[in-house]
């Protein structure tokens, strides 16, 4: 139906392709090469060799220990985002109960409740119940806060389920619980998965939490590693985007191979 | 009907088996009761609706985070209203959140129209612009502290661009380089909005109007941006509770400098806290960002008739 190519939108694409891809080059190619080389050359040029020392010293410099920590969060997250959830949205969905539905409101409220709202309780919470610099006591608030939209997603799918299926169980007199067994579970996969990335997207990137609820080396998350690694080494630029490259390794590679989860998990909407 | 199924239904067990339920109650068999909403509901009030209260709570109280909270009444907020620091990071917050929002608005829209397109060119250019959505917000900030660095970085390089090289010295700079950092960073998140609603417009109204011989630009003017009307409510309201929240972006990148001349309220919130350990005061900045995040996220609405819309968009989507 296109009649003749849209050169406007060609040069526009072109322009912004320069504004997202120079970084990116520079952010790749800076890893590759030597600190000398990118002090004396400057970020933008070809180059001068080739070096995997700044990915050997991030994990020298403690990124190793990071990343184990930040799988564990992200593990324990999802988990809890895995058991607590899905039983929330068949409730939110199937029950007619008003608590049910005043709970739903709740977590509709919490949609609008940044993290930067409670860190200063969070943090006497946290301290009070002996879990300061515990990755238990990052683990649990980055859960709570993965819930309000997990639970929208995740109801979101459920409500397709189409309600002929619920009521064909019902008369073979199937309990609410093998209904969520076998038939809303298996039915909600792409929901799941959904809220899976998505829980796991927050935990993996997570920063406020782990920046006031933790300090020592031994419970450091990669993104604080980053920010540390800045303060401290920030001369070292191809040390300090080496990490970079490998704190989004993860991610890279669940574009790779689940992009809609991702990307539905970026939205957090869908999972259809 | 809806009362009665509220008292405690088990999780389990089989029910009433024998006996065909009569057609009134036929769809209440085997509905989940409250227990199963339970464990959820008490693990987000314990970790994020007590803290919420607590929150307005220590707004009036003092506590260095050693000895006991103490309560002060009013102390916390009046401080704050004759505090400059305080004034002027509303006014930053503000600024940067409205630069957020005229910036990114047009560059997604026109680049989530562009994306929507099928052309195979577009789809491979559309992998490379979602990458930085594989950053964190963290990594980004770090990359481009890096990318702007005053001694190796870009503008280094290009002095006939930037003057001496040193963006972060100066007011106007460091929001310019605070603004195009979350720009870099969300314009692929919002495009992706955009795309989606493009690609949900029928056909049908391109067709129609292409009979009537509209060229692609009126096209654009009356059919595509009429259509993407919900999107844009959305995708605005998610860049001004993004904006008033910013915070990684400020701390890595600018650390509220030169002086306090980029600490926006969120920051300004950090610092109060946990580096003048003031968590009161800290306490009444986060409370009035809550407060300001909703009011203004439901003017929007109230404002655009989003609320009353929804129902328009069943047809289209």
């Amino acid at each position: 139906m296109r009649r003749r190519p849209n050169y406007a939108a060609g040069v526009g694409s072109l322009l912004w392709l320069f504004v997202v891809g120079l970084p990116l080059y520079v952010l790749l190619a800076a890893t590759l090469r030597t600190r000398q080389d990118y002090a004396e050359n400057g970020p933008v040029s070809l180059p001068d060799g080739f070096t995997l020392d700044n990915y050997t010293g991030a994990f020298d410099s403690g990124f190793g220990q990071y990343f184990l920590n930040t799988l564990v969060v992200t593990a324990c997250v999802v988990g809890i985002v895995l058991l607590l959830v899905p039983p929330l949205a068949y409730a939110i969905v199937r029950s007619r109960g008003r608590t049910t539905s005043a709970v739903f409101r709740l977590f509709l409220l919490g949609l609008a409740v940044p993290a930067q709202a409670v860190i200063v309780p969070m943090f006497y919470l946290i301290s009070e119940a002996g879990l300061y610099d515990n990755l238990l006591g990052v683990i649990l608030p980055t859960a709570a806060f993965c819930l309000p939209m997990s639970a929208l997603i995740l109801s979101g799918a459920m409500r397709d389920i189409s309600p002929e299926l619920y009521e064909a169980m019902a008369m073979d007199g199937a309990t609410p619980r093998r209904m969520f067994l076998q038939l809303v579970l298996p039915l909600s996969r792409g929901g799941l998965s959904t809220i899976v990335v998505f829980s796991a997207l927050q935990a993996w990137n997570g920063f406020l939490f782990p920046l006031v609820l933790t300090q020592s080396d031994s419970t450091k998350v990669v993104t604080l590693g980053l920010y540390n690694f800045q303060t401290e080494h920030g001369i070292d630029i191809p040390g300090l985007l080496g990490a970079v490259v490998l704190s989004m390794v993860p991610i890279l590679l669940v574009y790779l191979f689940a992009r809609r989860a991702l990307v539905q998990g970026l939205m957090g909407v869908g999972g259809k | 009907m809806t009362t009665q199924t509220t008292s405690a239904r088990p999780a389990a067990g089989p029910r009433k088996g024998f006996r065909r339920p009569p057609a009134s109650s036929a769809t209440e068999v085997g509905r989940p009761g409250f227990a199963w909403a339970l464990p959820a509901a008490v693990f987000f009030t314990l970790f994020a609706i007590v803290p919420l209260i607590m929150v307005a709570v220590l707004s009036f109280m003092s506590w260095d985070g050693l000895s006991s909270p103490q309560f002060v009444g009013m102390d916390n907020w009046s401080r704050l209203m004759d505090d400059p620091v305080m004034l002027k990071s509303i006014w930053l917050t503000l600024l940067l959140t409205v630069l957020g929002v005229v910036l990114q608005t047009p560059l997604s829209i026109l680049l989530g129209v562009w994306a929507a397109g099928h052309q195979r060119n577009r789809a491979v250019l559309s992998v490379i612009y979602f990458v930085p959505l594989l950053l964190s917000a963290t990594a980004v900030s770090v990359l481009w502290r890096a990318l702007l660095d005053p001694n190796f970085g870009i503008p280094a390089e290009a002095t006939w661009l930037f003057g001496d090289g040193n963006l972060f010295g100066e007011q106007a700079t460091a929001i310019g380089v605070l603004a195009f950092v979350s720009t870099w960073q969300f314009t692929p998140f919002h495009t992706l909005i955009y795309q989606g609603a493009a690609r949900a417009i029928p056909q049908v109204l391109y067709q129609a109007a292409e009979i009537d011989g509209a060229g692609r630009y009126r096209q654009f003017f009356h059919i595509t941006l009429p259509q993407l009307r919900n999107s844009m409510i959305t995708s605005m309201i998610l860049m001004i509770v993004g904006g008033l929240t910013t915070f990684e972006t400020v701390l890595i990148l600018t650390q509220g400098g030169p002086g306090t001349d980029t600490t926006i309220s969120a920051y300004y919130m950090y610092d109060k806290a946990f580096k003048s350990f003031d968590y009161g005061t800290g306490s009444a900045i986060a409370l009035a960002l809550v407060v300001a995040a909703t009011i203004i996220s439901l003017i929007v609405v109230r404002v655009s008739g989003y609320d009353k819309m929804r129902s328009s968009m069943e047809g289209v989507s």
